[in-house]
């Protein structure tokens, strides 16, 4: 009986998650520099056409959509997971340094003109190398005796992050006005990006992740009590913190590099998911992937519309939108 | 008939290099009800999580029911041994929630939500532990001793053979703490349940327990009946105070005294003798 009103109510809760996601897509779809009412865009799916707005909608905006959704939930699981296996609301994805890393990877690639010689998808290519790295040293610094040590996790990667912006800003110093351009450009963060097979595997990671994450459910439900506790109740505690911190990493790592740092996602649509279902991971991580995709997608539209046809960096409008809703539902609850 | 459920042989375990508990041998009979006492530092903690396998042990071995402990899978042994641990942290989790987590041992292996069962476990340890009444509040609005029930029903709801307390009466005033361990008594004598249960309080470890293991310094010093562990000569030795153990005229159980340092001197200038 009381199983069955749980699962209700998780059902509700990912409907109505879905039905937002769904409704801030067809929207973004719509509004733009152009304009495309509802009706035209059913026309325009039906049949293909070389016309301006078939383009506008299925080369510029949809790929932005799909990227949305895929970085958005990518970026909040992280963020559900994290801020779960730390016991710690102040972490972030980018907190162990992933994103530092990414970033340095990339503004390498952009001095060392890679970009130029090799194309567009050398950025990625590169800053996805550099979250590896710096994955695979966060790790083994945190390691003692077969034991991965959270807090160490937690103090290494904001070192690292600290050691990499630096060097980020030191290489920016001594590059040339183009190289500067594209850095700063990139590091904002835009979920433009013409290439479908990147987009693509931003999706198969993200879906993949969600997936695993839910493997990992019920170790996260009681990691929350603390490592002892969980491991009382039978969970491999450090099997569960490796594979965690290693699906965290690739999913951030994945996201930064294909879409640069945005920042906040990760780490206030947790809180606020947390604040309307509750602590359970199996509901959390769900609802957080939803909640994060609509919330990027629509920060994303707003970035591109309200002073069109200047698009703002989509970073600008998750971090003001984001965080003054967000202290505005922390008063609200409490 | 009596069987051995634990069996513990030259146990030897610690942090690092440091050797917190040494040559321990112990073992302990199905449905008994033991009591672990000793000063702080004096390795008490330190056995318990040796038993339950977060410290790895050095030397010796750990014998649950015939088969050594490090050859049982995390989930098996977490049906098997429930552990209630001290300065437990609290989340925003309600009462209910929390109890269910005691059903994660007995989850199969692709399964995500609970069964019918489970509530069905999770309503029956929560009406034993008396935490029904407020089984829809949240885990960090409890008192003390609400929250110390809840722990002991989260433990039960993992359906144990073997329960482990450590220090479950700390913090609570004495309505509280006999609760607790009324509550322990019934279940060990009702159910079967084992229980290992590390006290400071003596007299509470007298009154309940059916064997005490006093400990110093890592390893057991005294084991034994109540009667035979705390004398005022043992306690002395072990705590170096002064104390005077007199009997509970109801339970006939040794009870120990305190005595302060003031009275210490004022005695023996009455007497003109040093101590």
């Amino acid at each position: 009986m009381k199983s069955n009103k749980k699962i209700t109510r998780w059902c509700i809760y990912l409907f109505v998650l879905g039905i937002i996601l769904l409704g801030i897509s067809l929207l973004s779809l719509c509004v733009g520099s152009a304009a495309i009412p509802v009706r035209k865009i059913i026309s325009l799916l039906s049949k293909a056409s070389d016309s301006a707005e078939y383009s506008i909608l299925f080369n510029i905006r949809l790929p932005r959509i799909i990227m949305g959704f895929a970085v958005g939930g990518a970026l909040s699981i992280s963020g559900v997971i994290l801020q779960g296996m730390f016991r710690n609301p102040l972490v972030e994805p980018y907190t162990l340094g992933i994103s530092g890393g990414a970033a340095l990877g990339v503004v390498l690639s952009i001095i060392a003109g890679l970009s130029r010689r090799l194309g567009g998808i050398s950025l990625p290519v590169s800053g996805f190398l550099g979250a590896i790295l710096v994955i695979i040293l966060v790790f083994y610094l945190s390691i003692r005796k077969r034991v991965l040590r959270i807090q160490g996790l937690l103090l290494y990667g904001v070192m690292i992050s600290f050691v990499s912006s630096s060097l980020i800003m030191l290489l920016m110093a001594i590059s040339g006005a183009d190289e500067l351009r594209g850095i700063v450009f990139w590091i904002m963060g835009s979920l433009e990006q013409p290439n479908w097979l990147l987009i693509k595997t931003a999706v198969w990671v993200s879906i993949s992740g969600l997936i695993i994450a839910y493997f990992f459910s019920l170790q996260l439900n009681a990691l929350s009590l603390g490592e002892e506790d969980a491991r009382a109740l039978g969970i491999n505690v450090e099997n569960t913190k490796k594979v965690l911190f290693l699906l965290t990493s690739v999913l951030t790592g994945m996201s930064v590099s294909i879409c640069g740092i945005i920042g906040f996602v990760g780490l206030i649509v947790p809180h606020f998911i947390r604040l309307l279902v509750g602590n359970d991971q199996r509901i959390l991580l769900g609802a957080s992937f939803l909640c994060g995709s609509s919330f990027l997608i629509l920060s994303d539209t707003l970035a591109r519309t309200i002073i069109a046809p200047t698009e703002l960096p989509v970073g600008v409008i998750t971090g003001i939108i984001g965080g003054s809703v967000f202290i505005f539902a922390l008063t609200k609850f409490k | 008939m009596m069987n051995t459920l634990l069996e513990i042989k030259g146990l030897t375990c610690g942090y690092d290099a440091r050797f917190f508990i040494q040559e321990i041998n112990f073992s302990l009979e199905e449905k008994e009800f033991v009591g672990i006492i000793g000063p702080n530092g004096s390795g008490k903690t330190t056995f318990l999580r040796a038993i339950t396998r977060f410290l790895k042990s050095q030397k010796g071995t750990v014998i649950f029911k015939g088969r050594d402990v490090r050859q049982i899978g995390f989930k098996e042994f977490a049906r098997k041994i429930a552990v209630v641990s001290q300065n437990q942290p609290v989340n925003d989790i309600t009462v209910e929630e929390f109890v269910l987590l005691g059903r994660i041992p007995h989850f199969e292996k692709m399964q995500f939500l609970e069964t019918a069962h489970d509530f069905e476990i999770a309503r029956k340890v929560m009406s034993l532990t008396q935490t029904s009444k407020f089984k829809d509040r949240l885990m960090r609005e409890l008192s003390g001793g609400e929250r110390q029930l809840a722990f002991i029903a989260r433990a039960l709801a993992q359906e144990p053979q073997l329960l482990l307390l450590d220090e479950p009466t700390t913090h609570l005033d004495i309505g509280h703490q006999v609760a607790v361990l009324d509550l322990l008594k019934k279940l060990n004598r009702e159910c079967g349940l084992t229980v290992i249960i590390v006290l400071h309080d003596l007299n509470l470890a007298s009154e309940y327990c059916q064997r005490l293991v006093l400990m110093r310094e890592g390893r057991i010093y005294k084991a034994g009946h109540p009667d035979e562990v705390l004398s005022y000569q043992i306690i002395e030795e072990v705590y170096k105070t002064v104390v005077v153990v007199e009997k509970n005229p109801i339970s006939l159980r040794p009870y120990v005294l305190l005595v302060p340092e003031e009275e210490r001197r004022a005695r023996s200038k009455k007497y003109g003798k040093e101590e």
